[in-house]
């Protein structure tokens, strides 16, 4: 076990260091700088402030000088927001997206599974229907609408809840909701056709042939077994979430990190670029790994600690 | 001796989108106490549904019982709910599947699934189902019982899986158990050691045996009594001896027929019986294998023939053995004569 979390993290380093790369290069590739705004800057000022964040170096030595910063977890300076570095930024507005992206995926979780078991236990009946009903909006409706939508009704016209900002827990639920209804839509149907495949298999009929009653059949033997394809799809669930996150917070205005993702980009702020990118990045491959764990755990066939890796 | 299981004018039909598919057409048939009975047939002659109708296992609807009556210790099983019939599946009667790769949940340990029904039936505790789990491992004849009932499905052989199943089967002491099919998919040295150990333990616990296959070679191997089904209909009855010395339906001539034998020539080609089984969505109003039968009458296509006794155990449904149809000798393929089935 240890040897293979070891080769997956060597792994993880190798990804980044590609990663880190090539977001550098791209970056560098397109056209403008971090200082060519609309207001141009007298040359003097633009060309002092271009050697004091070392951008007048030549590209490799900018490069490696990076590297040795990253490695040392130091993202750098920001480049628009003066005194500011890339670690405040992400340690500031992190948290906002992680508690959204938290309660997001829990709820994309709980009862996209939920309406995945209803929808074939009640195979062809009405509960299936309802079920798919709401799958079928769910993955339909683009998040940014279903977002104007809660906000009009609850907030707007219910008054239910606040409209905007991130201050309570009340100010989470509009955009963990609007956040979580596609992924939670997918794991639905996803639930709902792996349930119906357990619910046909024969280990199925041989528990109930045990005399074990229904329901005991369907937690103990059937959900667990459905529930992999479920697990494996909670890698792209969190990159779902996270990257599909800038567009609700800008909504419900939370200065979470998506946002500070997408100004970075259209700011050409280098090192925010970087930063964001790079903490993106580690936050999916460990997902990934943990995914993978994951499913070790559920699915005794598949054993994570390896014995074809000799 | 006394019968356990009664049988009585089952018929099971399954609604589908192409009509209504009466899979079971009115069988009969008992079973003694420490009895083996085979039921017989090739595929789609609906041994599986009277098995799994036994067990109320067909999932209803699309399935329904069109009529008869299935009557275990007395009392018909058609009326029993739901929570009494949770009572009697894996406690009075248990049920062996086709193919142990997919009959065992793949993420719950052996030893966890044998546990199960000891739990919920001899209000065991979990210790006590481990320890009996370790001495029926023992008994189906696993190696290595105490490291074995740890173990998840996919460590086993399919032998040891079929092995496992049993155990399952057998854990509550049950006294039918119903195995469909229980060697098919499973290699030939296998199906010996498993029909052996079948035999064992119903000398060592009297359980009575419904063994579900289309291998007559397990037949002669297992049974005390034979039922040939086709078409949804049993078709002939009687104790191994008069089905495997004494055949009186073409469709029992044709089985046997289509039967390798020992001492035949490598190079001499397998029988077939010609044609394919009838729809059972629209099912003949005669003998179900009047269109493939080379006996057949005009008689034959338009009534069902009644069971004429040939004996106190064999009963045949066969227009041929009306007094009036002219005199028909079974094929030589047919006569197993005096050499063994498969032994």
């Amino acid at each position: 076990m240890a040897r293979y979390l070891l080769k997956r993290l060597g792994f993880i380093l190798v990804s980044l260091f590609f990663i880190v790369t090539i977001t550098f290069f791209l970056m560098q590739a397109a056209p403008g700088g971090p200082f060519a705004s609309e207001r141009k800057l007298p040359p003097v000022i633009e060309q002092q402030m271009n050697e004091q964040y070392g951008l007048n170096d030549p590209l490799y030595q900018q490069y490696f000088d990076y590297l040795v910063n990253i490695v040392q977890w130091d993202f750098g300076p920001s480049f628009k927001y003066v005194g500011q570095s890339v670690n405040d930024i992400i340690s500031r507005s992190f948290p906002y997206s992680l508690i959204l992206g938290a309660e997001a995926i829990f709820l994309a979780l709980s009862i996209g599974i939920l309406l995945g078991v209803i929808a074939a236990l009640k195979h062809n009946k009405f509960g299936d229907y309802f079920a798919m009903v709401i799958a079928v909006l769910g993955i339909s409706v683009p998040s940014f609408i279903l977002a104007s939508v809660l906000q009009y009704v609850f907030a707007v016209k219910l008054e239910m809840l606040p409209v905007a900002r991130f201050e309570s827990f009340a100010h989470t639920i509009l955009p963990a909701i609007a956040l979580a209804t596609t992924p939670l839509a997918f794991i639905a149907r996803l639930m709902r056709s792996s349930m119906l495949d357990v619910l046909n298999s024969d280990y199925i009929k041989t528990a109930k042939a045990k005399g074990l009653n229904e329901r005991i059949v369907t937690y103990r033997h059937a959900i667990r077994n459905a529930i992999l394809p479920v697990v494996s799809y909670l890698g792209p669930l969190v990159v779902a979430i996270l990257t599909g996150s800038f567009v609700i917070e800008k909504i419900f205005a939370i200065p979470g990190l998506g946002n500070e993702f997408v100004v970075s980009v259209t700011n050409r702020d280098y090192t925010v670029i970087m930063g964001t990118t790079v903490f993106f990045s580690v936050l999916l491959l460990v997902s990934i790994l943990i995914v993978d764990l994951i499913y070790g755990l559920v699915d005794p066939r598949i054993k994570v600690a390896g014995k074809g890796d000799k | 001796m006394d019968k356990i299981l009664k049988v009585n004018d089952l018929s099971v039909s399954f609604d589908t989108y192409g009509g209504e598919v009466k899979a079971v057409r009115g069988v009969t048939f008992d079973l003694d106490e420490k009895e083996t009975l085979a039921i017989v047939g090739e595929s789609g002659s609906g041994k599986s549904v009277t098995a799994q109708s036994i067990m109320r296992l067909i999932p209803m609807p699309p399935g329904k019982f069109a009529s008869g009556s299935i009557e275990f210790n007395g009392e018909n099983v058609i009326e029993k709910s739901e929570k009494q019939m949770e009572g009697i599946r894996g406690k009075e009667i248990s049920m062996i599947f086709q193919d142990p790769m997919t009959s065992l949940n793949p993420t719950m340990t052996v030893g966890k699934q044998i546990a199960e029904g000891l739990i919920k039936h001899q209000n065991m505790s979990k210790k006590e189902a481990h320890h009996r789990g370790v001495e029926l491992l023992k008994l189906v004849g696993i190696p290595n019982p105490e490291a074995r009932i740890k173990q998840y499905p996919h460590e086993f052989s399919g032998g040891m899986r079929q092995r496992a199943m049993i155990a399952i089967a057998l854990a509550c002491n049950p006294k039918v158990l119903i195995a469909d099919e229980p060697t098919t998919a499973l290699d030939v040295t296998i199906q010996a050691q498993i029909l052996d150990l079948m035999r064992d333990l119903q000398d060592q616990t009297g359980t009575s045996i419904i063994l579900i296959t289309h291998d007559l070679g397990v037949v002669a191997n297992a049974a005390h009594r034979v039922a040939v089904m086709y078409g949804g209909k049993i078709v002939e009855t009687g104790n191994v001896d008069e089905i495997f010395y004494n055949p009186k339906h073409p469709y029992t001539w044709g089985l046997l027929g289509s039967m390798p034998k020992l001492d035949s020539d490598s190079d001499e080609e397998l029988q077939a019986i010609p044609g394919s089984p009838p729809d059972l969505a629209d099912p003949p109003k005669g003998c179900p294998f009047a269109a493939r039968c080379p006996y057949a009458m005009k008689v034959c296509e338009d009534h069902m023939p009644e069971y004429t006794e040939l004996s106190k155990t064999q009963k045949t449904a066969c227009w041929l053995l009306d007094e009036r149809s002219p005199k028909v000798e079974p094929p030589e393929s047919a006569l197993v004569g005096g050499s063994k089935v498969n032994e």
